[in-house]
């Protein structure tokens, strides 16, 4: 690989000591793509069915059928004048001719989010429980969540190549840390009285689980799913680096055209985007959040 | 009380530390905490605790916060494994079962009331009271059905769909009482289980647990701090001190005899007439008249016992009224019977009653007070001048037969 670091400009004092771990890394990946190669189409082939499975499932309804569910949504989370106005903002991007790639945009949000919770609640469970597991994953947690997240379009063209795949996977490790650390949290807070009580019941570790301390921890994890939401859709948009489709697409069309139109009707439907997302899934939270808080 | 003895506890020793069964021969040798705690870094719970604990008794566990209640009483369901030491249930030792047994036994033979409820806020009343027979996957309906009769019990009817924190304090631990009790389990472990409600609630919870235990018959193992709260429901009580077990006794001996100067010091402040009940002050029923006897026999009976008034009753000993000796002696001038002169108006009380709960009464009558049993027979009187004596000292307890009423 043709590596570059501008050694030619940079006059440092440092000794001549190299240990690229770069390369190493980056030879990591290669031996990570060839060796599990098919496992990797056998993830493309689901994922992309996924996306492709709700984006046609986006579009095949009709217009209004979409906007009667956002509003329903806002006015069941939030208030009816909410879900009037989120409604609009959904027709108004409709208006910018934007309304095929926002229902792309919502598909790969979707599917980022579904899987993120797939994976971080028992992540998260598993890290409540085990110490020592806990204490591998936080170094590991906060490394994917400072990593500039342009770092993680690479390996994601390397193992699903340009496409909404790859825009999935990116988006996965950006927006799963979140939801893995307020499951963890969530579980070691539930009161440590009502985790006695169900235990002198005599229930085993599994009921305890599922009756006490995931029902309990609900409210808490519903805020992480808030946040890794709008991670992802923050991500979605960088991820059209590697072509991935929707409005971030329309925004990078944007800015290589300098088209000053297309890249604020793309960026304003982005926030519309956004402002609906979380003002439904904080309004889901709170809802849980305040049956706790009223304890 | 039978001497049925339904939980055994032996030597029990709780040490939390990182290596805690290093410390028990230190324990055994008799070593004190503080000196355990600065020589190893170990804490000491429970200090080699042993007590029977008898079939459906109430048994007080009392003594100030860090003196090992709580660490004890998590012992016994084994939220706190001993470091050493055996408890016995039916003559099981319980340190010793396995995951499985353990599981049957906390669904089976003990449940537990906790400080601040314990409550699960994600679920109905209903739900909260169901939890214990879901866990012992009882049929929904038949659970649904033990849980109601619960649920009533406690007296929360009409509340079973509402969520805990719907309800004031005093009411969500009737729910936490109420699951206990759902489990229908031999043993009831209540940690400390009023000291979070404000003490109107607390004395209203105290006797509607005496009125369920009456009914139910419950082993009950109970916490306090407070003396008061200990010595009032408490068949025996044990007092513990940093870990250790000082004394065990019913109330009244503890308080005749206390152990050592600590207990003395604990028990320095206690109010006694919350602790005497009314049978403890009564004196016999030495002078009575029948309603058949007359107003003669009335005025010879109050001659022959120098007092001015005398109780009145029937055959089967209930409870008539009184009549005064003014009264007796008009009603012969004027040949009236006894009944035209009887005053019905008298005040009762039962021989269960706490010596405070009959000042009020006291203050508000002329006459002494009838002790009298449920189905208002006498048995016995209580002076005025004695609720108040009472309150002093335990000579007035003796008393010489005359009774100078009124």
């Amino acid at each position: 690989m043709n590596r570059r670091k501008g050694d030619s400009t940079m006059n440092s004092s440092f000794p001549d000591i190299r240990f690229e771990v770069g390369k190493v890394v980056s030879d990591f990946v290669d031996w990570i793509d060839t060796t599990f190669e098919p496992l990797f189409d056998f993830i493309f082939q689901i994922a992309s069915s996924t996306i492709l499975g709700i984006e046609d499932g986006l579009l095949f309804l009709p217009w209004w059928v979409f906007l009667a569910i956002v509003f329903l949504l806002g006015w069941r989370f939030k208030s009816i004048s909410s879900g009037i106005m989120y409604a609009a903002f959904m027709f108004l991007v409709g208006t910018f001719g934007l309304w095929a790639v926002l229902m792309t945009t919502i598909a790969i949000v979707l599917t980022s989010v579904v899987i993120s919770l797939l994976l971080g609640i028992p992540l998260g469970v598993l890290m409540a429980f085990s110490k020592g597991f806990s204490v591998v994953m936080k170094p590991i947690l906060d490394a994917m969540q400072t990593m500039p997240s342009f770092v993680y379009l690479i390996p994601a063209i390397f193992f699903f190549g340009l496409g909404n795949v790859s825009a999935v996977f990116a988006t996965l490790i950006y927006s799963l840390p979140p939801v893995i650390r307020l499951t963890e949290l969530a579980i070691r807070n539930v009161d440590s009285e009502v985790i006695e009580s169900a235990e002198s019941f005599g229930s085993s570790r599994w009921q305890m689980l599922k009756k006490v301390q995931l029902p309990q921890a609900l409210p808490t994890i519903m805020a992480g799913v808030n946040q890794t939401t709008m991670m992802a859709l923050a991500m979605v948009v960088i991820a059209s680096m590697v072509g991935a489709k929707g409005l971030g697409e329309q925004v990078l069309i944007a800015i290589n055209r300098i088209d000053i139109g297309l890249g604020f009707e793309a960026g304003i439907s982005i926030v519309f985007l956004a402002i609906l997302i979380d003002r439904i899934t904080g309004g889901i939270a709170s809802r849980f959040q305040r049956q706790k808080e009223a304890k | 009380m039978s001497e049925n003895i339904k939980m055994k506890v032996q030597n029990i020793s709780k040490i939390f530390g990182p290596k805690p069964k290093s410390i028990i021969p230190m324990v055994q040798e008799g070593k004190e905490k503080d000196q355990i705690l600065a020589e190893t870094g170990h804490t000491v719970g429970v200090y080699n605790a042993s007590m029977d604990i008898k079939q459906g008794e109430i048994f007080v566990i009392m003594g100030l916060s860090g003196s090992g209640k709580s660490t004890l009483i998590r012992c016994l369901n084994l939220l706190n494994k001993p470091t050493d030491g055996g408890i016995y249930v039916d003559g099981e030792n319980v340190v010793e079962y396995n995951n499985a047994q353990l599981k049957k036994y906390r669904q089976n033979k003990i449940a537990m009331v906790f400080q601040h409820f314990g409550l699960f806020s994600h679920r109905t009343i209903l739900g909260n009271v169901e939890y214990g027979l879901e866990i012992r996957e009882v049929p929904k309906s038949e659970r649904r059905e033990i849980a109601m009769k619960n649920i009533e019990i406690v007296g929360l009817k009409g509340y079973e769909n509402k969520y805990p924190d719907e309800l004031s304090g005093g009411m969500q631990q009737r729910v936490g009482l109420a699951r206990a009790l759902a489990n229908d389990p031999d043993i009831l472990l209540m940690d400390e289980p009023f000291s979070a409600l404000d003490p109107l609630i607390r004395r209203e919870m105290q006797l509607e647990l005496l009125d369920i235990q009456e009914r139910l018959q419950k082993t009950i193992v109970f916490i306090t701090h407070d003396v008061n709260e200990a010595f009032k429901i408490g068949d025996r009580v044990a007092v513990m001190k940093d870990g250790k077990v000082e004394q065990i006794g019913t109330p009244e001996t503890i308080l005749e005899h206390p152990a050592n100067d600590y207990i003395e010091d604990f028990i320095a402040d206690i109010d006694r007439s919350k602790v005497l009940q009314a049978e403890h002050i009564m004196i016999q029923p030495n002078a009575l008249v029948s309603l058949k006897d007359g107003l003669k026999v009335a005025v010879k009976e109050m001659k022959d016992n120098g007092i001015s008034s005398v109780f009145v009753v029937d055959r089967q000993r209930h409870l008539q009224g009184i009549v005064t000796i003014d009264d007796a002696i008009e009603g012969i001038r004027d040949k009236k019977s006894l009944e035209d002169v009887l005053i019905t108006d008298v005040n009762t009380v039962k021989r269960d009653e706490y010596v405070n709960d009959l000042i009020p009464k006291a203050l508000d009558s002329k006459f002494p007070l009838a002790v009298v049993s449920d189905d208002h027979r006498v048995e016995g009187f209580i002076l005025r001048v004695h609720v108040l004596s009472g309150l002093i000292g335990d000579e007035s307890e003796q008393e010489e037969p005359v009774q100078a009423g009124v």
